[in-house]
């Protein structure tokens, strides 16, 4: 025998998903280690890829309302609000002032439930296996017991048209929501006292997967992640759509941009939904609930942007006329595609347990990456 | 509220610094040569008063004639913003410049285009499909795509 020598080591690459547990979806990413840190990350995608962009080309601009559903499934809402404003944005169509306030009222119910999940989702990736993930869900099927009075529908809504909303109200929908609004707040402290003060939570997510504030602004990273890198920057604030220029609500911002601040300022924005929901509730005038928008829309020829601060960041439609029925182009700046970007740079030199922790912090839907 | 600037104002603006590259201005647009994207975009980045450091999307759109790339800009210091278009004449494989150097968020969104229009982008540090696989015939967002079962 002869005496000891250099083990030889060279790196592993592995696959992680389509079908894993930790990428919410069907995610893959190729991933190679040197021992157990990661040397390189490719992020491989398309799995869920239906060509939404494409099929909106052939539908007419009411009909695509439940194409958009289907693209952030978790904040249905949100993607509503985003291409009616787009579509009225194009076509001229004035919004009543009650159906204003009923959409706020919604879209601010879709964040808390998007964030439910994500701090859920989280929590379940730290290994805390499914019983913070029940307390998030307990709250998250009232707020889908809400959008059934709503619309009858629990995910895909499809409440919103170019306009207003599809109905209004039902009265019992406001006893409801009054609970929930007084309830939420004990919940998202219990929630809070449950998490962030946990030093398990803190260990695993302080200083993990930290993405700085201009790098953030370079990689074009909007929502929650840009908020918790420091930059305050909230189009519900620097480009208020919709009544939110009348309300009164702060946009929570982290200080280190790591994964504990992604939480934290989740935490801190459904706070602040259920003030903006309070408001509504108690500014909300009496009246029509949609304008006379023709069944089928011809939007005279051109084009039009129009963005919106979903749960995910900013989502953005861009629409082109040619004078049709249906659009000539419907593109879609999905949040959840453009956050994933600095996937590799942040995961660099981690090691596979921050790897699923720091990915899960980002809080992606793959319906909305592929589209 | 994000004030949008005029075509007209900010197209003399880059005119000054890179002549010849704005072709007209009309409404909120800048319409610039293609070959001249990444200098005005570096310029609009850079410039006092601008400091478009966010970009918020990239999209392109086939008029079949042409293909038009659409870009859209925002200054979060002074909360404006900006488009940008620009047009690639032929069905073949256009190429228009990366401008991932000056932004990274446009990597995976030229991947896109690339991917679902056919543009390629010169000095992108990664050209490759991103949605659909390598080998895909064809460039499904294009108007004369036809399906595969067509």
């Amino acid at each position: 025998m002869t005496t000891m020598t250099t083990p030889k080591t060279e790196p592993v690459t592995i696959n992680l998903g389509p079908q894993h547990p930790s990428t919410h979806g069907v995610f893959r990413l190729r991933v190679t280690f040197d021992g157990e840190v990661i040397v390189d990350v490719e992020p491989v995608l398309g799995y869920l890829h239906r060509g939404s962009e494409k099929l909106a080309e052939g539908r007419t601009y009411v009909q695509i309302v439940t194409l958009t559903d289907r693209m952030d499934y978790i904040a249905s809402m949100s993607n509503n609000l985003a291409y009616v404003r787009a579509v009225e944005q194009l076509a001229g169509i004035p919004v009543p002032e009650r159906a204003q306030y009923i959409r706020v009222i919604s879209a601010e119910l879709q964040r808390i439930a998007s964030h439910l999940m994500a701090t859920g989702f989280l929590l379940n990736d730290l290994g805390a296996l499914a019983t913070p993930l029940m307390y998030c869900f307990r709250e998250r099927e009232r707020i889908l017991d809400l959008f059934e009075m709503l619309c009858g529908a629990r995910i895909t809504l499809s409440y919103m048209r170019p306009g207003g909303v599809f109905q209004d109200t039902p009265d019992d929908f406001w006893t409801a929501l009054a609970t929930f609004t007084d309830d939420m707040p004990v919940y998202i402290d219990e929630l809070e006292s449950l998490i962030s003060g946990n030093e398990i939570v803190l260990t695993r997510t302080r200083e993990v997967g930290v993405l700085n504030d201009v790098d953030a602004v370079d990689y074009s990273i909007s929502g929650p992640m840009l908020r918790a890198a420091g930059v305050e920057w909230d189009l519900r604030k620097a480009h208020p759509y919709e009544i939110y220029d009348r309300l009164d609500f702060d946009i929570p911002i982290g200080a280190l941009g790591d994964t504990f601040d992604r939480y934290l300022v989740r935490i801190q924005e459904m706070r602040e939904s259920i003030r903006i929901i309070k408001q509504c509730v108690r500014d909300i005038p009496e009246g029509p609930i949609r304008s006379d928008a023709p069944f089928f829309i011809r939007p005279p020829a051109g084009d039009a942007y129009a963005a919106v601060e979903s749960p995910k960041g900013e989502l953005g439609f861009y629409l082109v006329s040619d004078g049709g029925i249906a659009p000539y182009r419907c593109h879609v700046r999905a949040p959840s595609f453009i956050n994933i970007t600095p996937l590799r740079e942040m995961l660099l030199g981690w090691k596979m347990s921050d790897l699923i922790i720091i990915f899960g912090s980002i809080d992606i839907v793959l319906g909305e990456v592929d589209r | 509220m994000t004030r949008t600037l005029a075509g007209e104002d900010i197209a003399r603006r880059i005119d000054a610094a890179t002549p010849g590259a704005v072709i007209r201005a009309q409404g909120d647009y800048v319409h610039i040569s293609p070959e001249s994207i990444r200098e005005v975009s570096r310029f609009l980045r850079d410039a006092d008063g601008l400091e478009f450091s966010f970009l918020s999307s990239i999209t392109a759109v086939d008029y079949v004639e042409y293909f038009e790339l659409v870009y859209h800009l925002t200054s979060l210091k002074y909360n404006q913003s900006v488009a940008l278009k620009a047009r690639c004449y032929g069905r073949g494989e256009p190429v228009a410049p990366s401008v991932c150097e000056v932004w990274r968020g446009a990597d995976f969104q030229e991947r896109e285009i690339w991917d679902l229009m056919g543009i390629r982008f010169e000095g992108h540090p990664n050209m490759k499909r991103i949605l659909l696989w390598e080998g895909f015939p064809g460039h499904p967002l294009r108007k004369d795509y036809l399906g595969q079962d067509a």
